[in-house]
This record gives C-alpha cells, sequence and structure tokens, in this order.
C-alpha cells in the first residue's frame, strides 16, 4: 500500500518521519491540537502497519515503541469519542432482546438509496470507500480469536471460517469484494482510494481496528461483529437488486447476494453460539458488547448520513 | 471440565431459523433436494424467505405473530 496524502501538520509530520525512519517524538509534539481528520488519517496509516506493508516505511516500525505511543494517545482520542457517543441498555439481555434493539437502532442506509435512486457514479463512489474495510473483511476481528475460551473460539472460528471461503480461497470474501471492484472497473489494490474516503469513513474502520486489537475490547469487538452481520442480510439483498437496475456485472452483484444467505447465518452465530458463550464465562462483559454493537451501528449511520448529505439525498431513515 | 460442552448439529433460534451444522440435502415445499453449501445454514422456519428452502433474514420483517416461534 502507498501513503495517503496528507491532511493536516501531523499526518505531514508523520508521513514525512515514516518515509525517512527519522525520530517520531517532534510528531507526537504535533497531536494536541490537531484536526479529528488529520488525527483519523494518522491512525488509520498506524493501523495498516500491522496489517500490511506500506511502500517506503520499514516493517520494522510496526513495533516501533513511539510509534506505538502514538498510536495509543489517537486510541485514546477515538475511544473517548465513541463512549461519549454511547448509552447502556438496561434491563436488556443481548442473547434475547439483541435483534429487537437493532432494529430499535439502525440508523440511515445506503442500501436503500442503492436500490431504488443511486446513480451509478454514486454507487462506485461507494464502492471505493467501501473498499477499505470490504478489502480486509474480517480481519479486525481475527486479532480477537486467541483472547476467547474454548467456546468462544470455536464459535468464532466456526463464523470466521465461512467469512474466509472454508478453505477455498475462491470463496473468501474479500477477495469476492476484490472481483467484483475489478469487473467494475476499479482497482482492488488495497488502500489506493484512501485520499477519497470520508472521515467518517475512516472512523469506522479505525473503530473496528481498536477493538480487534486490545484484548480488553475482545467482547466489544464481537458485539461490533453482532451488529455488523444483524445489518447485512436484508441490505445485501437490497443491494442486489440495485447493482442489477444498475448493470453492474455479476462478480459485483455475487459478493452482495452471497452476503443475504451467509449474513442470515453469521448474525444468529455471532448473537447466540459467540457472544452467547463469552458473557456465560464472564457476564461482566455484557456492557462491553452492547458498546461495540451500539458503535457499528452510530459509525455506519454516520457514514451513510455523511455520504447521502454530498449526493443531496434526503435521509431515508422513514421508508427504510 | 470434564463434560464435554454442547454441541448440537441443529439450533432452533426462536423467531428465526434453525442452524444446521455440517452437509445435508434439505428439500424445499416443492420436494425439491438443496444440499447445504456451508459450514452452518440457517434454513427458513417462517417460509417467506426468498431463497427457500434458506433463510436470508425476512423473517426479522414480519409481524410477531407470522415468527415462528
Ligand atoms: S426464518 Fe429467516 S427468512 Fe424465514
Ligand atoms: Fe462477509
Ligand atoms: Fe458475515
Amino acid at each position: 500500500m502507498e501513503l495517503p496524502t496528507p491532511r493536516g501538520p501531523l499526518s505531514e509530520a508523520l508521513f514525512a518521519a515514516l518515509r525517512s525512519t527519522d525520530d517520531f517524538l517532534p510528531v507526537l509534539a504535533e497531536t494536541s491540537g490537531a484536526s479529528v481528520d488529520d488525527g483519523t488519517l494518522c491512525l488509520w496509516v498506524l493501523h495498516q502497519l500491522h496489517y500490511r506493508e506500506i511502500t517506503g516505511v520499514p516493517d520494522t516500525l510496526e513495533w516501533d515503541p513511539q510509534l506505538l505511543r502514538l498510536r495509543a494517545l489517537l486510541e485514546d482520542d477515538l475511544e473517548r469519542r465513541l463512549r461519549s457517543r454511547f448509552t447502556a441498555p438496561t434491563g436488556l439481555s443481548f442473547v434475547v432482546d439483541f435483534f429487537d434493539w437493532v432494529d430499535e437502532h439502525d440508523g440511515a442506509s445506503l442500501a436503500v438509496h442503492v436500490h431504488r435512486e443511486a446513480t451509478r457514479d454514486q454507487v462506485l463512489e461507494m464502492l471505493r470507500e467501501r473498499s477499505l474495510y470490504h478489502l480486509m473483511e474480517s480481519d479486525p476481528t481475527a486479532w480477537v480469536v486467541p483472547r476467547l475460551g474454548a467456546r468462544a473460539k470455536a464459535a468464532l472460528m466456526e463464523l470466521q471460517y465461512d467469512e474466509y471461503g472454508a478453505g477455498d480461497p475462491n470463496r473468501l470474501h474479500h477477495h469476492l469484494f476484490a472481483l467484483g471492484m475489478e469487473a467494475s472497473g476499479l482497482d482492488a489494490t488495497f488502500g489506493v482510494y484512501v485520499d477519497d474516503a470520508s472521515t467518517e469513513i475512516l472512523e469506522q474502520n479505525n473503530a473496528m481496528t481498536l477493538l480487534g486489537l486490545h484484548r480488553r475490547h475482545r467482547a466489544a469487538a464481537l458485539g461490533h461483529l453482532a451488529a455488523f452481520e444483524a445489518t447485512s442480510s436484508l441490505p445485501s439483498r437490497r443491494m442486489v437488486q440495485g447493482l442489477e437496475r444498475l448493470g453492474f456485472p455479476q462478480e459485483l452483484v455475487g459478493y452482495y447476494a452471497e452476503h443475504v444467505e451467509a449474513d442470515a447465518v453469521h448474525e444468529q452465530l455471532a448473537v447466540r453460539t459467540i457472544i452467547g458463550a463469552v458473557l456465560e464465562e464472564a457476564p461482566e462483559l455484557a456492557e462491553d458488547a452492547w458498546f461495540g454493537a451500539f458503535t457499528c451501528l452510530d459509525l455506519e449511520d454516520r457514514v451513510a448520513r455523511q455520504m447521502l448529505d454530498r449526493w443531496g439525498v434526503r435521509d431515508e431513515r422513514d421508508v427504510a | 471440565m470434564s463434560t464435554p460442552y454442547d454441541h448440537p448439529e441443529t439450533i432452533v433460534c426462536p423467531g428465526g431459523p434453525m442452524l444446521l451444522r455440517g452437509r445435508h440435502v434439505v428439500g424445499d415445499a416443492d420436494g425439491v433436494p438443496h444440499e447445504t453449501t456451508r459450514p452452518v445454514t440457517a434454513v427458513c422456519r417462517c417460509e417467506r424467505s426468498a431463497s427457500l428452502p434458506w433463510c436470508d433474514g425476512t423473517h426479522k420483517v414480519l409481524p410477531e405473530r407470522l415468527r415462528p416461534s
């Protein structure tokens, strides 16, 4: 992956230092007063060091103590923002009440717009931004596996096994998305469209990596997973119909068609076998699971509203 | 520790599908056989899925009384 274009003094300083592997202490000084957009892009790049090679940046910097310090400052900032938006539900059981709760908290929907109204260019714009996640789909959740007890670990692997194609690379979900992008005339190289990504999209991705990378956030990561899966089947069906309406290629349609049925399974597994097992072992993690679930829905709502606003589309929540 | 964990071949989800682990052949309403293709499959119980015999999440938008118990 290539380093993105800087979005302010912090990313200017960080990217220059990453290229020259300079001392990172002066970069730390730039964090106070950095804009959310600037800091969010920096955190996204620092997270990417854990996933893949960045051109011109030595691999050893993945574990550089000064960069980890910077990552921690930016992650604290993000976590504070996410927590300030969240109120824990009271008197609800995650396993029993989750789907009704999602129903009440689900926000603005891009799939509703794609289904009937979106233009081809809007869909391409959406695919470019979504590609930051879809091209590494399920990877943030993979960090959680070693942090779980036997039951929850086996249950999470049962779900992830399907995400990763059940042994067949041709069925691996992020590969299906890459095929869909290429067939639609887009570049499926990871990160090429990051300069087009809104702060909201970057924040959505950073939140998934934040929750995945830290053991203390394991229940939140799984709550996030549950909410993600639970808001996928029906929207994926709308995506299929919208993409067919616009004449997008079968490879791309196929990615969403796969998610109609896959996520009808995954949503049940996430709630019943995975979180069910986690909370039976450690009931005190329930609030974290809700925090992750809320964060997923809230960030998707922000992403969708930002995009719909940009296109001058009225919030379609009422017709969702 | 000594008692084995429960790992059933089927899990009935209240209000939703039945999960089926492993390879099976499921007949639809017309008796046409469908083979499962993934490690765990959700079999529709509300009969309103657009992908019968598999669940596609449609049960979630049905009124309470039409959802399978
Ligand atoms: S049980 Fe899910 S669609 Fe019928
Ligand atoms: Fe997937
Ligand atoms: Fe999934």
